[in-house]
Formats: C-alpha cells, structure tokens, sequence
C-alpha cells in the first residue's frame, strides 16, 4: 500500500495561514490546536543580497490527511485552500518524482 | 452546476463573499454547508475562475463571525441621557423605523435636510449603499466618509479618469477569461512593479492578490516599490525601497530614464499620447543622481529596474493606497501612469486593462444624487475652497465635514447615520476631535455587526447588518468600476432579525422618499440593475453562479472608449493625456512634480532632530479587513497585538527588543504597539499597524474599547492635503519611538 504525502513548493508558500485555519475548522479544533501549523526560516539578507525567507507549512500528529474528504474525491482541506496553489496530496512515489522536476525550495511531509 | 445542492434541511449553496463581514468585492467563490438553517461549513468553490476554490482565513473563520456571541442581531435602542452607556434596549424593527422617521421629520424641521448626514465605511456592501441612504433616502448632500483628504482609491480613480477616461486600472491577469491564463489573446507580463501595495494581504478592491504568484510562477518577474521588503519581495528583481513619501520623484526619475535613454514605445506616443514634449523637459528636471538621494534607493537599482521595466515586451504597474495617502499622491499617480503609456502598457495583453468609469450599482448609487435639491449639491461642503471636489469626488471632504460638525458652519448637522463605519477607531485623523463632535448629535443610527466604539459611544439605535450568507445580491468587483466577475450572492441562513445594507435603504426609503423606492423587493431591485445593463434577471445570475462579461483589448484604436465612438480615449484632448488638461483646469500643475510631504527630514530638519524617524502605517494583513476582526477567535490568534516594524540598527540606537511594547510619538498625538525589530524595512523608517482597537476591552465611556492606545491616527493631523483635496499624510510623517513597559504599564 502507498504512503500518501503533502509536497509543498515553498518557493511559493506566502505564509497566508490558509491552511491552518482552513485544517482547524475542517477537523473541529480549538484555540491552540492545530493540524498544520507554518513554520518560518528568515528573513534575512545574504551576502550576495538576496533574501532568505521561507515559509513551510508543517503537518502535525493531529493530520489524518483529511481521510474523511479523500475519501468523498475531495483534496485535503489545506491543498484545497492554499492561495498559492502551493501544496498537493498524493502518493509519495508522484509527489518524489514531482519534487525532482522542480528541482528546488520544495519538500514533502508524510504526517 | 446549480446554486443549491441538497435537501430542504441539508444542502450546499454556491455564493460569493462579499460582506459583512468586511472585504472588497474580490468575487471569491465560496460553497456554504447549511444544516437545519446553520452555516455548518465552509468550502472555496473550485469552479470560480479566479479564486478557483481558494480562501482567505477571513472566509475559513466564517462561522467565528456569524455565531460569535458578541454579534449584534436585533435592533436596539438607547436613551441619549445614557450614551457610551451600555444600556441598549431590544426594539422591533418597525419600532426602529418609526423612532427614526420621528426624528428625521423633527431634525428636518428644526435644521433642514442639511440636519442630517451620513457617515460610510468602506469595503463592505455598505460602499455602495450609503451614498444611496444619504441622497435617496435622506435627501441630505451631506455624504462621506471620515477619511481625511479622501485617501483611499477615490483618488486613483480620479487620476484615471483625468489621464485616460476610464475606470480602475488593474493590471491584466487574465480576469475576463473563463479559461484565465491559458486563453490564446492572454500574455503574461514580463514584469510587474508592486507599488505602495501588498496585494497578497489587502486582496483590494477587486483584485484576487495571490493572481500575482499564479503568475510569478508562469514567469513574470516582479519590482517592489515599497520602504520595506515584503514576502514578494523577497522573490523580487528589484526593491526599490524608497523613503515613504518619494513616489512622485522616483516615477519622474523612472520616466526621464526611459525617454532620455529612448526606451519608450514610439507608436503609442505619437499616436495616442498628449503633452510628451512638455513632460520630457519637466522629468529632465529629475536626474537619476538627484532621485536618489531624495529616495534614498541606490541609483544602480533605479536604473537597471527601470531599464528592465521599459525593455520589457509587456509590463504593468500595480499601485496601491500609499498613493492616495500623500499629498503629493495626484502627481505620483499621474507619474505611475504615465509610465504605462510610456512603454505602450495600455490595454495590451500584459499590460493595464481599461474598463469603463462605473457600471451596475456602482454607477446607480451616485446617480441617486439627483434626490437631493440642486442647490445643496452646489453648496457642498468644502466645495467652495475645493472645486475639484465638485466634479472628481461625489463624497464630502472628510475635513470639511469635521469641522463643520465641530462649529455648525455653514450649517448644523444633528443626525448622523453611521454606516458600517468605525470612525475614530479606524480612518480618521485626529480621531479624538471625531469623536467628541460627533457627541454633539442630537441623534446617531449605527448600522453595524459588532459593537464599535462608535455604536457604544453614539448610538441612540443600533440596526444590525446581515452578513452575506444571510442576503441575496451581486458581488462587484472594483465597485463596477472594472468588474471582471459578477457574482450572485446568495441568502441561505437569517441569523437572528439581521437586516442587508440595501434591505434597510429598501425599507426607510419606502417610508421617508417613496419616490426613489420603487421595488417591493431586494430581487426586483437587482432586476433592475441587471437585466437593463448585463441582458439577464437575478434569478438567472443565480443560475449561472456568476458571469464574465466579454473582453477586447486595445479598445483605444476601436472607437471603443469614447462616447462618439471614435479611436482615442474618453478625455478632453482624445488622447492619453501625459500633460493633464483636467489637473489645470483644477488650479493644479498639468504635468508631474515631487513636493516633500510636510513634515520630512528634508522639509523640517528641526523637527526632523526631534522626531529622526520617518512613520508610514496601515499596511494591511490577511487577518483583519481595517478596524474589523479582532474578535474573531483563528483570527485574532494569529494577529494578537499591533505591531510596528524596526530595523535593528534604529532599534538598538534606542534600546528595542523585539517584542518590545514601545510610544510612537510625534508633535499631534503618540500610541503604543509592539515592535517587531527586522531587515525588512528600510533603516530611518518605521512602520505602524492602523485600526487597531480593543473589543475585549470596555467599550463604555470613557475607555470606548481603547481606541486611543494603538491608534496611529493619533500622530495624523487635521486637513493636511493635497491641491485638489485628495491626499492626507498617513504614509509619510516623522515620530521618534520609545520603549514602555506594556499596552498599558509605563
């Protein structure tokens, strides 16, 4: 059976806690729960001038993959809402091969 | 695709958020869950073809909104002998209507139809409907918002108007199209230059911000023009991160660059510009040496951005409301666009879209000024001193109306309707004289979803408004002013006796000035609105779920912007008018200039040794649209205090940590806000939140939900604006920070 992941292309992730809010109401959760919570790297200057400034999204123990919604042929909650269309869901062999195409500033988690 | 799917009791509805709670009409697709007459879920639709089944954490927390406990749902009413009192009294809204109709008649009487004025918000469905309530219900010419020098979009809308006869400018991402990016006559743009706009958090006016990675990650490349380097600019080319303020003499450097350096799109000039001769030898007063040091951006940047922009094969500019808060903003605007004509980026693919000046309800509402006695239009306040008001604004000037308020001239006002609108919580200036001369209202209506300081403060009744699951109408984005979606807003729920904006114009109308109020219903009237104008009844659009009107490019050289139908634009010469007659007309330069804002290191260096840092505010996030949201649990979690931005070299000259509460002060008025010490922002600059109030605070008298503590718009002075009126400091003023112990600890 295949492990199912979330890729993220953080080259793009604006750091818009649309997944975080969209994972609490879709998993009734409370204040100070989360389901996927955004992590922040930067920012700051480099040498060269450019900035360092990531924003990742980080599924925690409570991600089931939004099982109930897969299930109805729906995306997880988070992919679905993402305003930088940033994130997908699928078997971690797809989203491996999908990481090596775009080649940079892109990760998967499997919760 | 029908609107509703389901049963009676259990079904999803497909709709279109737009207010309350407060937003500018995007047209995001949105599908409710509704069960047993609760919203019970929230999903973005996936078949809208700009949102395309996104959402904002705005939307996501809906039902944090429509259920929150503190929500007003019924119609109140308060003895004035108790104002800022919290001793409101549930009333019917029959009773609500009648005590109103009362006063009106007695105001009336007593004052004249000058007696009573209305205050607006913005954002919100109310936008469209209190000029409606101020001329078509109340007859009054006494319209406006608190906002001082109008500094907010009315002015960008003016300078296109002036330049090129047409509606909002927004840059072309392929909004007309069902099929959006992929359509054949689409091109991308090379370059888009953000400027004095953070589109991804603020989503303003009609614009989906988040559009603009969709098409970073097509290949556009993007230049910020911003004192600070935000998330996008992080992906950047280009920061020209410039001192707040500066924006005319950066857009006269950019445009002496490319003529002087011959980059600019001979074709377009020729044919379809006016005054470049006149405008070359004005930007040749603007060297590129001289625009750095007014900006303060290295000169290399300037050109190479420059360069990069011009040579593109098609470009746009996005500018945001840092334009409209400067009183040099009419002449940074008009360098903006000229920019775009420059380079031939007018209604090209890639390039700015031009869409007629008003359409729908958005042209409807100002036409309703026909219900109010001539001679009261002519004599509006502030018109006298400000012609330009006359014809470019059909709102007050916020200044003028402040002080008439405050002094009775030229004539008393005692009744205010407050109109989704916060007003010494959020836009005013000098919010403290707002507040105390609306306290001499013999009689305020606040029309409102919460408690605001204002509803505590005034209010003799309180209305509530719906939100938009709970009314039927039409999403318009950019208020028609270049509406490439219109979408059907849908009534699923009623959430206790809450009542739309046009439902309460309806109803009052009926009573006061049956005249104007034809329709028995909210559905006859967006009949009228649709079917005469876009071919089809509401009940159709319903059907639909939204419609986008059809779109061709280079309407100019198709005699399709002017009203005789020739080639050229909708102005007083026929062309793009880089030399504007209008601005002259005004009593205005016609062509651009810089003009440091009033208070500068440059235009008061004394004052500039007291205060050594230059203040910009209200730059917006995505938790809160202005004073709005921060009851709002998810919301309020993520966003939970006001922050000013400190570069770390300021901060430790004066001994700031992050996460410091720390006094903004300067020469009007000081607010505390928690510091946030980053690279970001350009070093000699600080940024402060704006609108920040505290809900869970009292909101009685005299706290009024400590709308004084993190106010910036206590450091805003009065009636400092523009030429032609338009343009308040908000973005450029000078202040000196010090820590403190706390919000409220010294």
């Amino acid at each position: 059976m295949s492990k199912y992941g979330l890729l993220i292309d953080y080259e793009y992730c604006s750091g818009c806690h649309s997944c975080e809010v969209a994972c609490r109401h879709a998993k009734g959760l409370s204040l100070g729960e989360w389901g996927i919570k955004l992590a922040k790297v930067g920012p700051w200057q480099q040498q060269d001038g450019s900035w360092e400034w990531n924003h990742i999204p980080v599924p925690t123990k409570l991600c089931d993959l939004c099982a109930d919604r897969v299930a109805e042929g729906k995306k997880p909650a988070c992919v679905h809402h993402c305003l930088a269309f940033c994130m997908e869901y699928g078997p971690v062999e797809e989203l491996s091969k999908k990481m090596a195409e775009k080649g940079s500033k892109v990760c998967m988690f499997v919760p | 695709m029908s609107w509703k799917i389901g049963t009676e009791n259990d079904f999803i509805a497909r709709t279109h958020a737009w207010s309350a709670p407060g937003c500018h009409p995007v047209g995001c697709g949105i599908k409710l869950h509704v069960k047993d007459g609760k919203v019970v879920g929230v999903e973005g639709d996936e078949e809208n073809p700009i949102t395309q089944g996104r959402l904002c954490v705005r939307c996501l927390s809906l039902t944090e909104y429509l259920y929150h406990p503190d929500r007003i749902l019924y119609p109140m009413k308060r003895d004035k002998a108790d104002r800022g009192k919290d001793k409101f009294v549930r009333i019917t809204w029959d009773e609500a209507y009648d005590i109103i109709e009362k006063k009106v008649h007695e105001i009336r009487e007593k004052y004249g139809y000058t007696g009573i004025g209305v205050l607006g918000g913005t954002g919100r469905e109310a936008t469209l409907f209190y000029p409606v309530l101020a001329y078509a219900v109340f007859q009054t010419p006494n319209c406006g918002t608190p906002l001082s020098g109008q500094s907010c979009y009315g002015p960008r809308c003016t300078i296109t108007n002036y330049l090129m006869g047409a509606g909002y400018p927004e840059i072309d991402h392929a909004q007309y199209f069902p099929d959006r990016y992929d359509n054949p006559q689409f091109e991308l743009p090379e370059y888009v230059i953000v400027w004095g706009k953070t589109p991804l958090e603020s989503n303003p006016d009609g614009f989906f911000g988040h559009a603009l990675v969709d098409m970073m990650k097509r290949g556009t490349k993007i230049i910020t023009v911003d004192p600070r380097v935000t998330w996008l600019g992080s992906r950047a080319e280009y920061n020209l991160q410039l001192r707040p303020g500066t924006d005319a003499a950066l857009g006269l450097g950019m445009i002496n660059i490319i003529i002087s350096e011959g980059l600019y799109d001979k074709e377009f000039v020729e044919n379809w510009c006016y005054g470049f001769e006149e405008l070359k030898e004005r930007a040749a007063e603007y060297p590129v040496e001289k625009v750095s040091e007014i900006t303060w951006i290295p000169k290399e940047t300037i050109l190479a951005a420059t360069r990069a922009f011009a040579k593109a094969k098609n470009a746009s500019i996005q500018w945001g409301v840092a334009i409209d808060q400067q009183s040099n903003g009419l002449q940074a605007g008009q360098t903006i666009l000229a920019l775009c004509a420059l380079t031939g980026n007018i209604d090209n693919p890639g390039g700015l879209t031009l869409a007629p000046k008003a359409s729908l309800t958005g042209r409807w509402r100002y036409e309703t000024i026909k219900y109010v006695d001539p001679e009261l239009v002519n004599n509006r306040l502030g018109n006298d001193i400000y012609p330009a008001s006359r014809s470019a604004l059909t709102n007050l000037l916020a200044d003028c109306y402040l002080e008439t308020l405050e002094t009775d001239e030229p004539y008393p006002i005692r009744m205010m309707w407050i109109h989704s609108c916060n007003p010494y919580a959020c836009p005013a200036a000098v919010p403290e004289r707002w507040h105390d001369a609306l306290q001499r209202m013999d009689f305020v209506v606040c029309q409102e979803a919460f408690m605001t300081p204002a509803a505590m403060g005034l209010a003799d009744i309180i209305l509530p408004v719906s939100t938009f699951p709970e009314r039927d109408g039409i999403c318009l984005p950019h208020f028609g002013r270049n509406t490439p979606l219109v979408g059907a807003i849908n009534k699923v729920v009623q959430i206790g006796e809450a009542k739309s904006d046009f439902e309460i114009c309806l109803e009052l109308g009926k009573r006061l000035n049956p005249e104007a109020w034809p329709w028995n219903s909210v559905e006859e009237f967006l009949d009228f609105q649709l079917v005469p104008n876009a071919g089809f009844s509401f009940a159709e659009l319903r059907e639909k779920i939204f419609y986008q009107p059809p779109y061709e490019y280079y309407k100019y050289k198709k005699g399709l912007c002017r009203s005789d139908g020739e080639p050229g634009f909708e102005t007083v010469t026929g062309l793009f008018e880089l030399k504007s007659l209008q601005y002259e007309a005004w009593g205005d330069d016609p062509l651009p200039y810089f003009m440091e804002p009033q208070y500068s290191p440059v235009s008061t260096p004394e004052l500039y040794k007291e205060y050594p840092l230059v203040l910009t505010t209200g730059g917006r996030k995505i938790t809160s649209f202005h004073s709005e949201h921060r009851q709002i649990p998810s919301l309020r979690e993520i966003d939970p205090w006001p922050i000013v931005q400190i570069h770390p070299d300021d901060a430790k000259k004066y001994g700031i940590e992050d996460g410091d509460w720390v006094c903004i002060e300067n020469q009007f008025g000081k607010c505390r806000q928690k510091a946030e010490v980053t690279p970001t922002i350009l070093k000699g600059v600080v940024h402060a939140q704006h609108a920040w109030w505290y809900p869970e605070e009292d909101q009685t008298e005299p706290n009024q939900g400590g709308y004084k503590k993190s106010n910036i718009n206590m450091l805003v002075p009065h009636k400092h604006i523009g030429k032609l009126a338009m343009g308040a400091p908000y973005k450029c003023l000078l202040c000196k920070i010090y820590k403190v112990k706390g919000l409220d600890e010294d």
